[in-house]
């Protein structure tokens, strides 16, 4: 599956507080939640996301992306804002888990989050795991996900994965 | 092993598991709250859930946006409400019997040691301090376990952290852990468990323990543990609703990393915004005025920070700028700081008492900060617009400190009163 996106360029430690603030908690319909997709951060994202072009749109994010709470609403504000793709150089651990379990697609990569400047035209490929960089016309290389995980995302998230393991 | 090894493997039945390797593992118990539950309910209902694995095992706890702050917030309450009696939960907790959830459930004795414990909450953490395993997962991990009885878990490394010497005079369970996050930084032990030991914490009472434990998670860890002592065993025997098992770490266990520190050079600590690593001892906190102090949290909500609260708060007034909002963690914190007459401190100074709830610590209500406001919280993260206001200032401290900033109008010591 391939991914061609605009990017979003964002620093380290970018917490769920950032992503979506706690106040708007008080729902999970994820139409309202993606109207403040990162407003802890920038109160601008969403009306600079416009309405979703062509090129998609990804986040590109330094170490330790979605410290903070556990908040689900948190990887679902992202993926309902139209955001394909997050590559962060690491993920906190209840993000990461959150993000694969709902098919958000993340990536782990040092050196893209170093190169990736805002505005860059980025192509991923998910089953190869590469990440081109249309606009510097540089690849990088993505860390594998573990095999266990990857049969999350076969399935389709984690809820798929159960079904079909209770079917067994 | 260590302690979390041992407790993984023996719930995915197998002698042994080495850091890295994926398991599918039982869980003992499973926890949502008001923010967290409902997503995992519709989730558990849209996989064409009936009924939760074991109705004793599944923990819904309403304390983020309660007593029901709006309209939106009461609806999610009441799905929580309806699913408990829908599927006979036996531990869900009405507003009255309620508390901040990582409090209430040590309190109630429905974690024991030896659990293994996945909570819908980042603060799941918590209960590492009872020598459990317990992690906070998303929404859709609680579905899946109260489906399944199970999660999926990456066995964590573990490292060690050996707190020696002799604490100094307003040092807690709080400050050493706030000390440890100022040290190793917000993603110091990413994916890694942090064992806690050594002399100092064979001498902190169980408040402190959880305190620490509770704050893992803002090195990144997956969970926080202290291995079970006397202290332990006397405050579990008072309340464990279950059979319980001590488990201790393997003689000659090898660690991804041991640090050691001396916590006779350890002043009470403050983290400045917006990481709680951020900090800096009091000493060298320099002139921060604060517009509200809030002693409270899964952090620092028990009896023993209420005590301390009022230790320093009898016969002061509250700076006339400053707004002090106390939030005993449980009805049963509650009960007992009326008893022993620290509410009346807290009033008598000029302070304001809550109901249990979460409230300002996330920004949610019950003291959300304005543009250009500043506070010191004893809660557990200072995160750029969690209190309010993205122009607003959250400092992180102990509860005296906490008091004692209340009483000065700046950040101080009580020995500075």
């Amino acid at each position: 599956m391939e991914i061609k996106a605009k990017a979003y360029k964002f620093g380290d430690n970018i917490n769920t507080d950032d992503i979506i603030p706690a106040r708007y908690l008080n729902t999970y319909d994820p139409k309202e939640l993606a109207r403040h997709c990162m407003e802890g951060v920038d109160e601008e994202f969403v009306r600079k996301l416009g309405r979703p072009s062509v090129t998609g749109h990804c986040i590109v994010a330094g170490k330790n992306f979605g410290c903070g709470s556990s908040r689900e609403q948190a990887p679902l504000a992202i993926k309902a804002a139209g955001i394909s793709c997050v590559i962060a150089e690491s993920f906190a651990r209840i993000f990461y888990r959150n993000a694969i379990n709902i098919g958000l697609p993340i990536l782990e990569s040092k050196r893209a989050s170093e190169r990736i400047d805002s505005g860059d035209e980025i192509l991923i490929d998910l089953s190869k795991g590469r990440i081109t960089n249309l606009s510097q016309n540089e690849n990088y290389k993505v860390q594998a996900f573990p095999e266990f995980i990857q049969e999350i995302i076969r399935a389709g998230g984690l809820m798929n994965y159960a079904k079909e393991k209770l079917k067994k | 092993m260590t302690i979390a090894e041992k407790i993984l493997a023996r719930h995915c039945g197998e002698k042994s598991v080495a850091p890295g390797t994926f398991i599918e593992a039982k869980v003992d118990i499973a926890l949502g709250n008001d923010v967290t539950a409902p997503l995992a309910i519709e989730e558990f209902k849209k996989a064409g859930g009936s009924k939760v694995f074991d109705p004793d095992r599944v923990v819904l706890v309403p304390d983020h946006f309660t007593p029901n702050k709006d309209i939106k917030s009461a609806e999610q309450c009441q799905i929580l409400r309806n699913f408990a009696r829908e599927q006979g939960l036996r531990h869900y907790y009405e507003v009255g019997k309620a508390g901040i959830e990582h409090a209430l459930l040590p309190e109630e004795g429905v974690v024991v040691p030896g659990d293994l414990v996945v909570g819908a909450d980042s603060h799941t953490c918590t209960y590492g301090a009872l020598g459990a395993f317990a992690c906070g997962v998303g929404s859709t991990d609680l579905a899946f376990a109260m489906l399944t009885g199970k999660c999926w878990f990456r066995v964590p490394e573990t490292v060690k952290f050996v707190y020696k010497g002799k604490l100094n005079k307003w040092v807690s369970g709080k400050d050493l852990i706030l000390y440890t996050i100022g040290d190793i930084g917000v993603d110091g032990a990413l994916y890694k468990v942090m064992e806690f030991t050594g002399p100092v914490i064979g001498r902190l009472s169980m408040a402190d323990r959880l305190t620490m434990c509770n704050m893992a998670v803002e090195a990144g860890a997956k969970s926080g543990i202290i291995e079970p002592d006397n202290e332990t065993i006397e405050y579990i025997e008072a309340r464990a609703e279950r059979p319980y098992e001590i488990i201790r770490p393997e003689k000659g266990t090898r660690y991804a990393k041991v640090i050691e520190y001396d916590c006779s050079k350890i002043e009470p600590q403050v983290a400045f915004p917006p990481l709680p690593s951020n900090t800096r001892p009091i000493s060298g906190v320099g002139e921060i005025y604060i517009d509200q102090a809030v002693i409270g949290s899964c952090t620092n909500g028990r009896i023993e920070d209420l005590r301390i609260s009022a230790q320093v708060l009898k016969e002061r007034k509250v700076h006339s700028r400053v707004r002090l909002i106390i939030i005993p963690a449980t009805q049963k914190v509650y009960r007992e700081a009326l008893r022993e007459g620290l509410l009346e401190t807290f009033i008598d100074a000029g302070g304001v008492v809550s109901a249990p709830t979460c409230g300002p610590c996330l920004g949610a209500h019950m003291g959300v900060l304005a543009e250009g406001e500043k506070a010191i919280a004893t809660t557990n993260r200072n995160f750029t617009g969690r209190m309010g206001h993205p122009k607003a200032e959250i400092y992180l401290s102990n509860p005296a400190i906490a008091a004692a900033s209340a009483i000065a109008g700046k950040i101080t010591s009580p020995e500075s009163l």
